[in-house]
């Protein structure tokens, strides 16, 4: 009987904290309407989560490409058809792997930052003390991060696609012969805007929302310990992940109809 | 005023990356550019389309001029597609669309041989002569039957 | 160091004994020089009473210390002055506004009077010391940027700390910190002061430079201050007004009056850590 009271429990506490995540959401949304742009925080925290993940979006992006590319090369060259090489490549990479990795490379990467970040930052006291002096610590710590995820997450989705695509034509044609124009052509005859890389800008600005709201509201209700604010940076990884690759089915079920 | 101008840079060239790499996707490997005002819609009917899709090339002397851009069923259940073209080309009335296979086991798309007539088809004509796709499922059935037959007689 | 005595204490009367809190607080700081004024509050963090039934009156432009053991209740007190914790019954009165049921957004009207120095300095340590002190300036004035450094420094050199303004707070020593927290409390010029344990680890001669500068910024600003400490010596010697919180109830009076009191658990407390001027300084 105690599982079953314990498994309760633990729902209506999953669903409370869910509405609080809707409830901080909001005061971002109404922070980040507010008159008062707190822009130079905005270009900081992009330079943070977007100028700073550069190298390891794109290494990884080249890293993927290529990888697709050496498999589905062994693959299609059983079927003769290797001259669709590129149209494999660019199509997994635009709809699902460029949009997911990304987010789960940021996630790791940025998302943990700042979450351990605004952590820190509660366990000081710093934020009580922008509370005394009557600054919002949502506008100036939270927001400017959230929307800094939130912009930076497509532009660096579209960095590791098209670096993914470059290591794709890099093993499909230099390293396993196949023709560069087939490569090019069939890429581009099988990728519509609307359908792929429409949709994977949505996904990936989607992903950016959901990860700059986890990061920064874990960093905000972070137990202010030492332990407290380590607990909270693995709660955004592992919170933060799962979503990203829960949402992803959805968004792909509703936008591919 | 800023006090970090290298770091405004570089989030500068971030960005301006970031749209180059959407832009390239879009343009580029998506194709932004058909489906905007410079395309003509053309329709033909075939009894047989063998599995062309939406979106399949439409070529003229394999060079790509355009795509299907919907394929429907009309009254008499054939193939009613349309095809966008590119606005500039000029096709005489009497142009040929066939469904053909890249490869032998390749996707379906539409080409068309540019016929002889003075007159041109204008947006929205139909394309009077067609020629089906070629269902390999029908020329292994003909062979057969015209092998029983040759035995037969 | 001080001499005035409490408003309303009765010093020269031997007799006078602290005031002990049964419900209504100290009658000898009237309410119409009552800056801050708590009425029956209670306040729990979960299952953990912190106060049952709380009442006191803290008198304006004085210094008034709250003392009390480990986990008596001493820093919540401030931060229910702050708005950053709410009770859960009972008035509390900051300067003639009730801020027992205010929200957060009404909070930040009143907040503007306030200044707080926190324990650890909570300065923003992305920030240099000079930014730091500037922040709330920028924040809450059209003052340019001349005049905001102008102001910075002013700031910096009455705490003692000029020229190192460009240091971000890890690299200031622990009194430097201090220093740096009340001169940003400060700079906004408040009505009430509010220091978190401000003494709290220090070597004897910052925490006499502390008391010197706490005593300085309450002549200077006529601000309010509230001290809460467990540095029996030094609060005990900057003093007009002393709030004991003890497990079941708050005693409340002027230094003298808690020295002389018969009251055996007070007397005890006092006596923990050594008499005024004793061997803790």
């Amino acid at each position: 009987m105690n599982a079953i009271r314990d498994l309760g429990w633990a729902a209506v506490r999953f669903v409370a904290d869910l509405g609080r995540l809707t409830r901080f959401g909001a005061q971002i949304g109404r922070a980040a309407l507010s008159p008062r742009v707190r822009a130079r925080l905005f270009v900081d925290e992009l330079f943070k989560l977007g100028v700073l993940s550069l190298v390891i979006i794109c290494v990884c992006g080249l890293a993927v490409g290529m990888v697709l590319s050496l498999q589905g090369y062994t693959t299609l060259v059983r079927f003769g058809a290797e001259q669709s090489l590129g149209a494999v490549v660019g199509l997994s990479l635009i709809r699902e792997l460029g949009p997911v990795l990304t987010a789960l490379l940021a996630t790791g990467r940025a998302g943990s930052a700042t979450t351990a970040e605004i952590g820190t930052m509660v366990a000081t006291e710093q934020l009580d003390a922008l509370r005394m002096m009557s600054v919002d610590p949502i506008d100036l710590v939270a927001t400017p991060r959230a929307l800094a995820m939130t912009a930076a997450m497509p532009l660096l989705s579209a960095l590791f696609i098209v670096c993914g695509l470059f290591g794709g034509y890099l093993v499909g044609v230099g390293l396993m012969g196949v023709d560069p124009g087939s490569y090019m052509s069939s890429l581009r005859s099988a990728v519509d805007f609307r359908d792929d890389v429409l949709g994977s800008l949505l996904k990936a600005l989607i992903f950016g929302v959901l990860v700059g709201l986890i990061a920064t509201y874990r960093g905000h209700t972070a137990v202010p310990t030492s332990a407290g604010v380590g607990a909270a940076t693995t709660s955004t990884v592992v919170v933060a992940s799962v979503s990203v690759l829960i949402f992803d089915y959805f968004i792909t079920a509703l936008w591919g109809v | 005023m800023s006090r970090a101008p290298v770091r405004d840079l570089l989030v500068g060239l971030f960005v301006l990356a970031g749209l180059g790499a959407v832009a390239y996707l879009s343009l580029s490997v998506g194709g932004v550019s058909y489906g905007g005002p410079r395309h003509m819609a053309l329709y033909a009917d075939f009894d047989e389309t063998g599995g062309l899709k939406p979106r399949a090339q439409v070529v003229i002397a394999g060079v790509k001029v355009g795509q299907v851009a919907s394929i429907t069923l009309d009254q008499g259940y054939r193939a009613h597609v349309r095809v966008d073209v590119d606005a500039a080309l000029k096709l005489p009335i009497d142009t040929t669309a066939s469904i053909m296979t890249a490869g032998l086991l390749g996707d379906r798309y539409v080409s068309l041989q540019v016929g002889g007539n003075d007159k041109l088809l204008q947006p929205g004509d139909q394309i009077t002569m067609t020629e089906s796709a070629v269902v390999l499922e029908r020329v292994i059935g003909k062979l057969i039957y015209g092998a029983d037959r040759g035995k037969s007689q | 160091m001080r001499h005035e005595p409490c408003l309303g204490s009765q010093t020269d009367n031997k007799e006078a004994e602290p005031y002990v809190g049964k419900g209504a607080p100290c009658a000898r700081v009237s309410p119409s020089n009552a800056q801050v004024e708590f009425s029956g509050v209670r306040m729990a963090f979960g299952q953990r009473v912190v106060f049952r039934d709380l009442s006191c009156r803290f008198p304006r432009g004085r210094v008034s210390v709250i003392l009390g053991g480990s986990g008596s209740g001493k820093s919540t007190l401030l931060r229910l002055i702050g708005g950053l914790v709410r009770a859960q019954a009972g008035r509390i009165v900051v300067d003639g506004d009730e801020i027992t049921h205010r929200s957060e957004r009404q909070m930040y009207a009143v907040r503007r009077k306030l200044g707080m120095m926190f324990q650890d300095g909570a300065l923003l340590d992305s920030l240099t010391l000079f930014d730091n002190l500037a922040f709330p300036l920028r924040e809450h004035t059209a003052m340019t940027e001349p005049e905001i450094a102008a102001a910075v420094r002013e700031a910096l050199a009455a705490v003692g700390l000029a020229g190192i303004e460009e240091l971000l707070p890890n690299q200031l020593s622990g009194g430097m910190v201090k220093r740096a927290s009340l001169a940003r409390a400060i700079i906004m010029k408040p009505v009430i002061l509010l220091c978190d344990e401000p003494f709290s680890g220090l070597d004897p001669a910052s925490v006499r430079l502390i008391e010197t500068l706490l005593v300085d910024v309450n002549h200077r600003l006529q601000a309010t201050m509230l001290i809460v400490s467990h540095h029996i010596a030094s609060t005990m010697r900057i003093a007009d007004h002393v709030v004991l919180l003890l497990p079941d109830r708050a005693v409340e009076g002027s230094p003298a009056e808690l020295r002389r009191t018969t009251d055996r658990r007070v007397a005890g407390f006092l006596d923990e850590d050594g008499a005024p001027g004793g061997a803790r300084a």
